[in-house]
């Protein structure tokens, strides 16, 4: 499976992994490599499996009663923000950001 | 909604996504408090805020209230469904991932029937919301709140079944009722509580093929979804008759300059690579389950409708305000039965009592008025004067005890006390009982005749049409406490006389 | 008094030379246990094993006080304001926090190579690694320090440096111990294991932190059994099932050899060991390789600089996000990173994890299907070879091969533990014993008969 410099580029773009130009090369090799040793999977006759996942019985996902109280911290937040004021946790203004937050998905 | 060009007819296709957010006490996935407007951050905890180790627990009532908006949707709920991780990077989006729900939704296949529409619902799911960034407060910088990170919400898809911006406002509003009298959601745009986002296309008439649609978003009222569509209308016919295709692109609505404009692509793609959360295990549902949450549903809005047509003889233009505002309706209910006239209620309650709550502030927590059903304010939970005091004055003015006109003044005293006394005693309080004492309605009378000597003797002579004129006279001359009905017995003794 | 065991450890921990400059086992101590261990039985006047016992934990599980870095520049000097579960449960049984121990960065690695704090050297021969990723824990085992550490088990991040350092490294049943407060690195896979100086240890050890937690929506609600007093039971009768796969015709002579040894010495106990086969075991590693690194990638997607942990700041949002994350990432979490991403993203989501989630399935179908045909446990080596030399292993697949014997249990989410069987060449050979679902008992009545009738070398 050949990894192309452009797919390390796109994946670590999606990844928010800053990639130095530099290792690309090693990168998109090892990344290749790796999936090569996966390509064996594309034999397997899966037909007699289900959609797979952890191996215990499953009643479903427990319900919690919706109350509280809440799960309590020790520390303020303050304790381990990286920036902080005014209660809020303080980021650079996004670049492409113009007069409106509608642009956050939902 | 169709745009003529010389090139020929478009007909506009229509979807909406609806965001409701849930009346849970607590969040999603997480015991902290769901409540509005704390100080930012305090409502916040290992899960909503992504620290490492934190593992998410579904809120059960957050289950219920999703599936009886499927249910009242006409959906089908399903016995299993699975939560998905819905991946992008921001702020405030702590996780790096949104816990949604993908191709195994809680329900799909649903209907809104509005008027002789019916609009089909694709699918209904659960998931959490994002934060809150605010971009405006530190220069150079965006303030992030977590207090709503994880406050439940339901994604209610509509097929592309609508064509035109006024049927999309009423499907609102349509949807937006079926949410509040399940009791699912507070649906206040305003507040966000309800968030709109359209997918918009246009196509020949008579083509079954979808045309290239765009999103439109921040949108922030129902009149504004309207317009939006409109305008997004128009672009894309104006760009399909020039020969040009339609982009697939994110457009914003711009209430400003009262037009879509282009989002600034901050992504060249979204892929949000979804794959199952493994957190969670999937979402089980029992049929029994089911059946409970669809036998505990209360009445919905087209059922109020019948009943209040087929039971009160409401009118239907007061069906559609009482309707439309849950809270309002069970007030005149409540009125109606505790003063047996229901068409006196009806009138009372979307007069006076209707137009009172439009102008109040609220000293409570979620303070906005009355709404019109544009998707703004939804009432406040309380009303000043109780039931059985309104009851009373209704009874009063029914007796002749008070004319119509005094009551209106006695109400607005009942407001101003909050009910703390008797119709029967403001109304003494105020000296505006009815006077049906025939001594003093003739002493006024005889006042007006004497101010009015001119038109009284025209009267008498067989002006029949300067009656009302006069009793309006007699009317103000007694404060508005004379006995309409009586004073016109005494003119006609009067005119009889000559 | 009380504080002994605690004041020993710190001792020993100094004798073996176990920080930065030394064995590299220790990235924090608490500098509050030898108090805790006076105040416990003091205050409490409470029985259990565990009384005033100092625990080491391995650096990705959370506890108040002393950072939990997880082995790695992005969270170094954070300090998580909740404990996990399975702190809580040690401290409540009486147990004393005293190490965090070193591992590989966010428990990606075979060796702690991948420590972003230095790699941790094996206490019978400092030129080699422990094994990873529990590396720190399993070294404080060997060392002397203590007689109990957690670690994590994704792949066999216990079992193996459990068998590299001849010691006891148990991995319970997917959902037999909470994971809350075990910062993720594969949610369907993780599970908190136990290192124990001996099976009973492990097994006092496992019973303290096992069962349903409200805060793990995976963790499941089936009673603890008396783990020490089901490891007593004998074993004649219980049927050994020896899967084919996982003694290959390459596998190393010494290993092979005390797995041998092990195999008569259940016979001569009354077990009766029977040859069966594990079709798909094959496939473990990729099918592992894809789902692991999937689920990290998603797991690590919140370290962002925003919250907590490190920040590097930009020219703006998207530089601050690549550069922390950059900065903080070593080389083998963001390879990891970056093939997880790939193998989720459009197009490719079908051909690599929902097929690879589809082989998995397979593969604890084979487990079921033994099981169910009569065998009680498995028994196969730990791991293909012996502590290896430090900076042997370059080639990241290489590395992952080390996983070859123990990523089937994690997939297929059964128990199992690595047993000291003896050595080879003087490195520490572990034997490995798989069980069904919540068949934590019979695994562990399994080794400790097998500790015992070999006169285990750490006892």
């Amino acid at each position: 499976m050949a990894i192309t410099f452009d797919d390390v580029r796109q994946i670590a773009s999606l990844a928010r992994v800053g990639i130095d130009e530099t290792r690309l090369p090693v990168l998109a090799g090892e990344l290749s490599r790796i999936l090569d040793h996966m390509a064996v999977l594309a034999q397997v006759d899966v037909s007699a499996s289900d959609a797979g996942g952890p191996g215990n019985p499953e009643p479903g996902a427990p319900l919690r009663r919706d109350a509280g109280p809440p799960i309590p911290l020790s520390e303020a937040l303050s304790h381990f923000a990286p920036d902080m004021r005014g209660g809020f946790f303080i980021v650079p203004r996004l670049a492409t950001h113009e007069d409106d937050a509608s642009e956050e998905e939902t | 909604m169709t745009g003529h060009t010389e090139a020929g007819s478009y007909e506009m296709v229509v979807g909406l996504e609806v965001h409701v957010q849930l009346t849970t006490a607590t969040k999603a996935f997480c015991p902290c408090s769901a409540a509005y407007g704390a100080p930012p951050n305090e409502n916040t905890c290992p899960v909503c805020l992504a620290l490492p180790g934190a593992l998410p627990v579904i809120n059960a009532h957050a289950v219920e209230l999703a599936a009886r908006a499927a249910l009242a949707l006409g959906c089908t709920v399903h016995g299993t469904s699975i939560f998905a991780r819905k991946h992008y990077f921001y702020p405030d989006l702590p996780k790096g991932y949104q816990i949604s729900q993908y191709d195994r939704p809680l329900a799909t296949g649903g209907v809104l029937e509005i008027g002789e529409s019916r609009i089909r619902i694709t699918r209904v799911h659960l998931e959490e919301d994002a934060g809150k960034s605010i971009h405006d407060r530190y220069p150079s910088a965006s303030a992030i709140d977590l207090n709503r990170s994880g406050v439940p919400l339901l994604e209610i898809v509509s097929e592309p079944d609508l064509r035109s911006p006024s049927q999309a406002g009423r499907y609102l509003r349509a949807l937006r009722e079926v949410m509040l009298y399940t009791g699912v959601s507070d649906v206040n745009m305003e507040e966000g509580s309800l968030r709109v986002d359209a997918n918009v296309s246009a196509r020949r008439f008579g083509d079954a093929n979808l045309g290239t649609k765009t999103e439109v978003k921040n949108l922030n009222s129902f009149s504004n979804v309207e317009r939006a569509l409109a305008s997004e209308f128009e672009r894309q016919c104006a760009v399909l008759s020039r020969g040009q295709r339609v982009e697939q692109q994110t457009m914003l609505w711009d209430a400003a300059r009262d037009m879509v404009r282009p989002a600034r692509s901050k992504e060249a793609s979204h892929d949000y690579r979804y794959f199952p959360e493994p957190d969670l295990p999937p979402l089980v549902l029992t049929d029994d389950w089911i059946d409970r949450v669809r036998g505990s549903m209360p009445e919905l809005p087209a059922a109020r409708r019948a009943r209040y047509a087929r039971d009160y003889a409401v009118s239907d233009g007061d069906i559609d305000v009482l309707v439309a505002t849950p809270v309002l309706a069970e007030y005149f209910e409540a009125v109606a039965i505790a003063s047996g006239d229901p068409k006196a209620a009806a009138n009372w309650v979307t007069g006076e009592v209707l137009a009172e709550r439009k102008t109040a502030v609220h000293a409570i927590t979620r303070a906005s008025p009355v709404s019109s059903g544009d998707g703004a304010a939804a009432p406040g939970s309380s009303f000043p004067v109780p039931v059985d005091r309104l009851a009373e004055l209704i009874a009063l003015i029914r007796a002749g005890t008070v004319s119509h006109t005094a009551a209106k003044a006695i109400y607005a005293e009942l407001v101003r006390v909050g009910g703390a006394e008797t119709a029967k005693r403001v109304a003494e309080r105020l000296g505006l009982q009815q006077v049906g004492d025939d001594a003093a309605l003739r002493a006024w009378i005889d006042a007006v005749w004497l101010e009015h000597a001119a038109e009284a003797r025209r009267f008498e002579s067989g002006e029949q049409k300067l009656k009302g004129v006069l009793v309006g006279l007699v009317m103000k001359k007694s404060g508005g406490r004379a006995d309409p009905r009586r004073v016109n017995q005494l003119l006609d003794e009067r005119a009889v006389r000559g | 008094m009380s504080a002994d065991a605690v004041r020993a450890a710190f001792a020993r921990a100094r004798e073996m030379k176990a920080g930065p400059d030394g064995l590299n086992i220790v990235l924090a101590e608490n500098s509050d246990a030898e108090r805790e261990a006076g105040a416990m039985t003091a205050a409490e006047g409470l029985g259990g094993p565990l009384l005033a016992q100092p625990i080491a934990v391995k650096d990705n599980i959370a506890t108040l006080d002393i950072p939990t870095t997880c082995g790695s520049r992005i969270l170094e000097g954070y300090v998580s304001p909740y404990e996990a579960t399975v702190i809580a449960r040690l401290r409540a049984a009486g147990a004393v926090i005293a190490f965090k121990t070193n591992m590989d960065e966010f428990a990606m690695g075979s060796s702690t190579e991948n420590s972003a704090f230095g790699t941790v050297h094996h206490p019978l021969d400092p030129s080699r690694v422990p094994g990873g990723s529990s590396g720190g824990s399993a070294a404080a085992v060997a060392a002397g320090m203590v007689r109990i550490a957690l670690g994590s088990e994704t792949g066999g991040s216990v079992r193996q440096p459990a068998a590299f350092c001849g010691v006891v490294g148990v991995k319970p049943t997917y959902g037999r111990v909470s994971r809350y407060g075990l910062v993720a690195f594969a949610s369907s896979l993780d599970q908190v294991g136990v290192l124990g100086r001996t099976v009973d240890d492990a097994a006092a050890a496992l019973g303290v932190i096992a069962g349903r937690d409200p805060l793990d929506s995976t963790s499941v609600d089936i009673p603890v059994p008396d783990y020490r007093a089901a490891s007593r039971r004998s074993v004649r009768g219980l049927v050994i099932g020896r899967p084919r796969e996982y003694f290959p015709e390459r596998l190393d002579p010494g290993i092979r050899a005390r797995c041998d040894a092990a195999i008569d010495a259940f016979r001569s106990a009354g077990a009766i060991v029977r040859d069966v086969s594990l079709p798909h075991t094959d496939y473990a590693v990729p099918v592992y390789y894809i789902i692991a690194p999937a689920e990290a990638s998603s797991n690590l997607a919140r370290f962002d600089g925003v919250r907590y942990g490190l920040r590097v700041t930009g020219s703006g949002l998207s530089a601050m996000y690549d550069a922390t994350r950059s900065r903080g990432f070593g080389p083998e979490v963001t390879r990891r990173i970056l093939l997880g991403t790939y193998v989720l993203s459009a197009g490719y989501y079908d051909a690599y994890y929902r097929r690879a989630q589809r082989v998995r399935a397979l593969i604890e179908q084979d487990f079921r299907s033994v099981f169910a045909s009569g065998v009680d446990v498995l028994f196969t080596p730990t791991t293909p070879t012996t502590a290896f030399k430090i900076g042997a292993v370059s080639d990241p697949y290489e590395m992952y091969l080390n996983d070859i014997f123990t990523a089937t249990a994690n997939l297929a989410g059964v128990p199992a533990v690595s047993v000291p069987i003896g050595s080879s060449q003087g490195l520490p050979v572990g034997g490995q014993l798989i069980a069904p679902h919540f068949g934590e008992a019979t695994m562990f009545a399994a080794a400790y008969a097998l500790e015992g009738s070999l006169g285990s070398a750490s006892a």
